[in-house]
């Protein structure tokens, strides 16, 4: 998702409010720039989606994709939201403009966090399938997590360690890595960030598809951890009512690959 | 080392000699020589057609490639052709003559994968060292970055390629196949100026035309039987020019929002666009907006690169061959599905 930042980028005017905090540009992704500011208040964190104009794109087909894409966003937050799913609360929006206000999660990605707890395993010594308690429960998490995201009937589309979060505890957040903070490195509420390529989605075969991306994700960026994925599947399994007929699929997913076979 | 392609997977057979020197000085193309197979307008080509051409054409071109070369049989190094992907037919007919070849001059043979020729070609000529590669044609849409000893696919089209649903409109509008229906499309968008709405089926990385072809097919059917149209917002009468230039602005919109996903995901700002659609001007220009954008730049190459050719089989199988790899005479088959990742890339880092 991040790259090094090489050039000038556009600051969304919002931001460029002499009233408003200085804004911090966090990540930049291909299609949109997140940015942290606050809300209301100067002690409220935010963070700010924002799609700057391509101007590759044809300025009329760009305005309908922002828009769409924008809009799209802030109504599968809310719905998810509604429902129980842990995503980031929607503040605000403006779809003409091209940015999306939203909570501000204290905490860090998952990859970021299940690599130091893989490596602070390592270097204890400490064998893989000993002591694996704690990533155990992270793993159910991340599986009931993603039950009740498809439970409600959305599809993430784009499901990796980098788009599940932890969220900091209150009172844990400051010695966290401070002192022998490590055993709970993998605490914390998950919590679904970045909804942009999602959709509405009932069929067992998109549901599939999501849990099959976050098992590569799995098994390319933590192949120490990939062993346990069955934990996130079994947590998956009793998360909702369709749950087993979408385990069943995976099967066939896996078996294709995602992708076809190329012909000509 | 000098090596002789033959490429023949889909309406081109190319025959090409490529020289490569001992001090890893830039590749020498000796000849790069192509015969097109044009069908009428609103008609495809069919394999059984192509692979007749491709039949009668193969010896004359062979000939015609080492006499402007200037190389006699003893001079080749390897005969290189293509082994897939592509068209069943066609394909068969290139490997029988590269089988010949080998046979009768008793060279070894090298079998090829048409999506690397056209990525070491490209990497060749614009010297591009590690880009994001758009490979764009006829039969393939693929974005395609390498890392350990692979090309890796991160994205793909789901169903028809972008060269394919070009054609098929072609065909739709009954316009000229020459010399390509997808230049002849672009000659038409250059007069276009009304934007249509067309579905924009981007997925991740992935992409989907087929449903675009579908509308776009529609409209063009409204507009023949009525055109007297107008665009609601500008009131312009609408023209074919117009289809032209909504269908190449929408696909080719979502060409490059692919591959700048990709970009972002590996960390690259270097792209290169190979395969016929690579020659649309449109596409580059649009590419280049995006690759400056991200302090970037995009190399692409012209239509005697882009579009299939010999040479890009000669270079791929060379580079193979010094390599140490080739294809013993009962393995020389051809596959008409060939995934570039199956490909053990063992001459790069």
């Amino acid at each position: 998702m991040t790259s090094i930042l090489q050039y000038p980028l556009p600051l969304p005017p919002i931001l460029a409010h002499p009233s408003s905090t200085a804004p911090l540009l966090i990540t930049q992704g291909a299609e949109a720039l997140l940015y942290k500011s606050t809300y209301l208040l100067p002690s409220l964190p935010c963070a700010l989606k924002y799609r700057p104009r391509k101007p590759y794109r044809h300025p009329t087909l760009d305005t309908r994709l922002t828009k769409h894409r924008i809009l799209s966003e802030a109504r599968l937050l809310l719905k998810c939201r509604k429902e129980g799913v842990p995503v980031p609360s929607v503040y605000a929006v403006d779809e003409g403009q091209g940015w999306l206000m939203l909570e501000w999660i204290e905490g860090e990605v998952v990859r970021v966090r299940l690599n130091e707890w893989l490596r602070w395993r390592r270097e204890k010594g400490t064998a893989e399938g000993e002591e694996e308690g704690e990533l155990r429960g992270l793993m159910e998490r991340i599986g009931e997590a993603v039950g009740m995201m498809h439970g409600v009937g959305v599809v993430h589309g784009d499901l990796t360690t980098s788009n599940l979060m932890l969220k900091s505890r209150e009172h844990a957040e400051v010695n966290d890595h401070a002192e022998g903070g490590e055993e709970n490195l993998l605490a914390g509420e998950v919590i679904i960030i970045d909804l942009g390529l999602a959709s509405v989605s009932r069929f067992e075969e998109d549901r599939a598809v999501d849990l099959y991306v976050l098992e590569r994700a799995f098994g390319s960026t933590h192949p120490r951890a990939e062993g346990l994925f069955e934990v996130v599947l079994e947590a998956y399994g009793k998360s909702f009512k369709g749950a087993p007929i979408v385990l069943k699929r995976l099967e066939d997913v896996r078996m294709r690959g995602r992708k076809r076979s190329m012909l000509g | 080392m000098i090596a002789l392609g033959l490429e023949g997977s889909a309406n081109k057979i190319g025959v090409g000699v490529i020289s490569h020197h001992a001090n890893g000085k830039a590749a020498s193309v000796l000849s790069n020589i192509r015969h097109t197979y044009v069908s009428p307008p609103g008609e495809g080509f069919l394999p059984k057609d192509v692979a007749k051409h491709h039949r009668i054409w193969v010896v004359t071109l062979v000939k015609e490639a080492m006499a402007v070369a200037g190389v006699t049989i003893a001079d080749i190094g390897c005969i290189c052709y293509t082994k897939g992907p592509g068209m069943g037919a066609p394909l068969q007919s290139v490997a029988v003559a590269a089988r010949m070849l080998s046979l009768l001059w008793d060279k070894d043979l090298v079998g090829v994968n048409h999506c690397v020729g056209h990525i070491e070609m490209g990497r060749e000529i614009t010297g591009a060292h590690n880009p994001v590669v758009l490979y764009v044609s006829g039969g393939n849409t693929q974005v395609i970055a390498y890392a350990e000893q692979r090309y890796r696919i991160f994205g793909e089209a789901l169903d028809i390629a972008v060269g394919n649903c070009l054609d098929r409109f072609a065909r739709t509008l009954q316009i000229s196949n020459d010399p390509a229906p997808g230049y002849n499309i672009e000659q038409l968008a250059k007069k276009g100026k009304v934007l249509l709405d067309l579905p924009y089926a981007v997925k991740g990385m992935d992409c989907s035309f087929a449903g675009i072809l579908t509308t776009i097919d529609i409209l063009a059917a409204e507009l023949k039987a009525n055109p007297e149209q107008r665009d609601p917002l500008s009131g312009e009468l609408i023209t074919t020019a117009d289809l032209c230039f909504s269908l190449q602005e929408t696909v080719y919109a979502m060409l490059v929002e692919i591959t700048e996903r990709a970009m972002a995901h590996v960390g690259s700002n270097q792209v290169l666009i190979v395969g016929g659609v690579g020659c649309n001007e449109r596409l580059q220009e649009m590419m280049d907006l995006m690759a400056r954008d991200r302090g970037g730049s995009v190399f692409a190459t012209d239509e005697r690169y882009c579009i299939d050719n010999g040479i890009m089989i000669a270079h791929a199988g060379l580079i193979a061959y010094e390599a140490g790899f080739k294809t013993p005479l009962e393995e020389s088959t051809c596959t008409q599905r060939f995934r570039t990742d199956e490909v053990l890339v063992s001459w790069r880092d």
